[in-house]
């Protein structure tokens, strides 16, 4: 899940009340160890919207006389980000249930002894492999629950495309755009000679969109950094700006400029993982249009997901992770998908009704837990692999194809600059 | 001689401690949160530090070397320095003009004194957001209102400029009203005496606010400056809500010297080097106070004579 600018104040405020509650939880007193039988506090904290309502931790603490769940939600994942590594270095002060994200993941796992063996015999299976295989460290401890996943298919406006003359169907716009990027870019050169308009948002997105689809992208398995010397890197860096020249609407994502197009419709097409589609219908909610096809450009790809996990350094390690458990098991997490749209990453999940059954009534009554199924299927099983420094060279990256696209620099300056800093990461 | 007893020596000692006892709590106080944190910096600062491995070993000065040599440091000083100019300079000559509107006779001083104040209680990250709308690149507000006059659209999350412009613009907003305030407090202390005095010499409006109000208000002109210097220098939460990353712009356009040190402590968990900026940035701010208060003295001392 990524960080949407507008629901910071509203998040904000909901970080304060949890604040609160932590403060008015201590001083009812839980210095208890985490036993059997006596009363435990265990707070979470998550960031951005996991789709834990207040209804479904009451749940659990029904189920579980004597539990009580203070619920933390950070606005971002990035304030998430800086105060979980903080903490964790201070050696106290983190929540009893951590939530983080896959981007940071890999930062973490250097340091996956300080987390709580999540290892058990009752989760084994529960998860896509490659999700759990990423929490699983070097000596086969367990040290995340998976929640979600971003499979990632083509949202795109049907109204746009009856303008332009392109199909409008969902099955027809799927096999328009079935095959890999040059078809899609193609479709897009089609598009804009017809209607003069943009074919997708910016060059920031797809470039995101595509650098998924590699194992070995910026870093080796060992974490040596071959972002400036990987052609992979620099070929996408290059096709992405040559394309976007002409295709993209050139906003950059998250910007206010961003979130005003997703309602007026100044580009066609948006790659799309499953908690976009919140985003979307949250920021235009008066615009019809929006629809869904089960297709991705080169295969399938996943963008974010989150995992549970259970910092060794709290008290009550064992209660938190019998409750990390239960709300990444399928029945919890399909309830998250139906309140926040982040979908799970739970095979069982996948053959429930309730998942299978989904329908967006926003995006033009899509089957969306259909679709994103098989666009979950879709990805490469060999996940993308994220070393320690993938977040800031991926920030730089994302900085080097804006000074493009907001006519800074040359393709070439830019790339040089973008080596240039990635070098001085040392 | 006499010797004292016990009780007459205690007495004694309480009797000189008293004084130091009363004074100390800002001294405790200040040796807890400003001293320590300000030595232990230091300490960091010639160390490998990282915020969870800890202390990675003495290097000397190499982390204010690496700082030193980095081009982002000299983009962030050169980005403090214009929108501290930006904002300070413009802000201190409308608080000036305002405090002395305010201080005339006014039908409802209440009103437009609080009315000044207004925008130094909303929230800095309301304002951001507020702003930020505005000063959007395509959509935003003051673009489109450029346009009816036929003006391009300015780029203002691309120009380093016009993303200085913008930044100061969000601090003006929230800071001219209270340095109007101070200033307007300090205006009514000078005699209304002075001003009859004047009036018969025949002084005119803008003759008596060069030669009575300016000098009259001078240590707290002087105050108000170096505050908005430090202020201006230190500048963190416009910048780093201006855009949707917090990074300071593509090409550092707003990276400013306390962003640049966030980064490098909190996303790049680098807190030796964190800390060599932290220093840096102190040693900067106080070259700038020390100039402000030379220039800012003289210029204030000249109008009395």
């Amino acid at each position: 899940m990524r960080t949407t600018l507008r629901a910071r104040t509203a998040l904000g405020i909901a970080t304060i009340t949890g604040v609160a509650l932590i403060a008015s939880g201590c001083a009812s007193g839980d210095d208890n160890g985490g036993g059997e039988g006596g009363d435990v506090t265990l707070t979470i904290a998550t960031f951005n919207d996991f789709g834990y309502t207040d209804e479904l931790l009451q749940e659990y603490m029904d189920e579980n006389p004597g539990v009580t769940i203070v619920h933390n939600r950070a606005a971002t994942s990035n304030d998430a980000r800086s105060n979980f590594f903080q903490k964790l270095g201070a050696g106290s002060g983190l929540a009893d249930v951590e939530a983080i994200e896959v981007d940071w993941l890999p930062e973490l796992m250097q340091y996956s002894d300080k987390l709580y063996d999540l290892s058990d015999a009752s989760v084994e299976g529960r998860w896509l492999d490659w999700k759990a295989a990423a929490a699983t460290d070097a000596d086969g401890r367990l040290v995340g629950y998976g929640t979600d996943i971003g499979p990632m298919g083509v949202c795109y406006r049907s109204d746009l495309f009856a303008e332009a003359g392109l199909p409008t169907d969902r099955a027809e716009v799927a096999k328009l755009l079935e095959g890999d990027w040059d078809t899609y870019f193609s479709v897009g050169h089609d598009y804009v000679a017809k209607t003069g308009k943009a074919w997708f948002d910016s060059a920031g997105a797809t470039y995101q969109g595509m650098s998924n689809q590699f194992t070995n992208f910026y870093e080796k398995n060992d974490g040596t950094v071959i972002a400036t010397e990987n052609p992979d890197v620099e070929n996408t860096f290059r096709t992405v700006l040559e394309e976007s020249a002409d295709l993209s609407a050139k906003l950059g994502q998250w910007s206010d400029d961003w979130f005003g197009a997703l309602s007026s419709g100044d580009y066609a097409t948006m790659l799309c993982p499953g908690w976009m589609l919140g985003v979307i219908s949250g920021n235009a909610a008066d615009t019809t249009g929006w629809d869904i096809a089960d297709v991705f450009p080169g295969g399938g790809g996943n963008w974010g997901g989150s995992y549970l996990t259970v910092p060794a350094q709290g008290k009550n390690t064992e209660a938190a992770k019998k409750f990390a458990a239960w709300l990444t098991a399928p029945e919890q997490q399909i309830k998250a998908f139906q309140n926040a749209g982040t979908f799970p990453s739970q095979l069982e999940a996948y053959t429930d009704e309730a998942l299978t059954g989904a329908v967006n009534e926003y995006f033009n009554n899509a089957p969306v837990g259909e679709i994103l199924i098989n666009r979950a299927n879709a990805v490469n099983p060999e996940p993308p692999f994220k070393g320690p420094k993938y977040f800031q060279i991926n920030d730089a990256a994302q900085q080097a194809l804006t000074r493009v696209e907001t006519g800074q620099q040359s393709i070439d300056d830019s790339w040089a600059q973008f080596v240039s800093e990635v070098n001085a990461l040392g | 001689m006499t010797t004292l007893t016990g009780r007459q020596r205690l007495a004694n000692v309480s009797y000189r401690a008293t004084p130091y006892v009363y004074i100390s709590p800002f001294f405790i106080l200040f040796a807890v949160v400003g001293l320590f944190p300000l030595v232990y910096t230091a300490w960091v600062s010639l160390h490998e530090w990282s915020l969870i491995g800890g202390d990675g070993g003495w290097v000397g000065l190499d982390n204010y070397a690496a700082v030193l040599g980095d081009r982002k440091f000299w983009i962030a000083l050169r980005n403090s320095l214009s929108i501290f100019l930006l904002s300070s300079v413009p802000q201190l000559i409308f608080a000036l003009l305002i405090a002395s509107a305010l201080d005339t006779n006014l039908r409802g001083k209440t009103f437009w004194r609080m009315g000044v104040l207004l925008p130094y209680v909303v929230a800095p990250v309301a304002v951001a957001l507020i702003f930020g709308q505005l000063f959007a690149d395509q959509f935003g507000a003051i673009n489109n209102l450029l346009s009816v006059f036929g003006i391009g659209p300015v780029g203002w999350h691309v120009d380093p400029l016009a993303s200085h412009v913008a930044i100061a613009t969000m601090v003006n907003f929230r800071w001219t009203g209270y340095n109007s305030l101070v200033l307007l407090a300090a205006m009514q202390a000078i005699p209304r005496d002075y001003y009859e005095a004047a009036v018969i010499d025949g002084a005119g409006r803008i003759r008596q606010f060069l030669s009575v109000t300016i000098p009259g208000i001078r240590p707290t002109l002087i105050f108000v400056i170096i505050t908005s210097t430090i202020g201006g220098l230190q500048i963190f939460d416009e910048p780093r809500l201006y855009d949707q990353f917090g990074l300071g712009g593509a090409d550092s356009q707003w990276l400013t010297l306390t962003l640049y040190l966030y980064n490098l402590g909190w996303d790049r968990f680098d807190f030796g080097k964190a800390s060599a900026v932290a220093w840096l940035l102190f040693l900067v701010i106080a070259i700038f106070g020390l100039i402000n208060l030379l220039a800012s003295r003289r210029i204030s001392t000249e109008g009395t004579k």
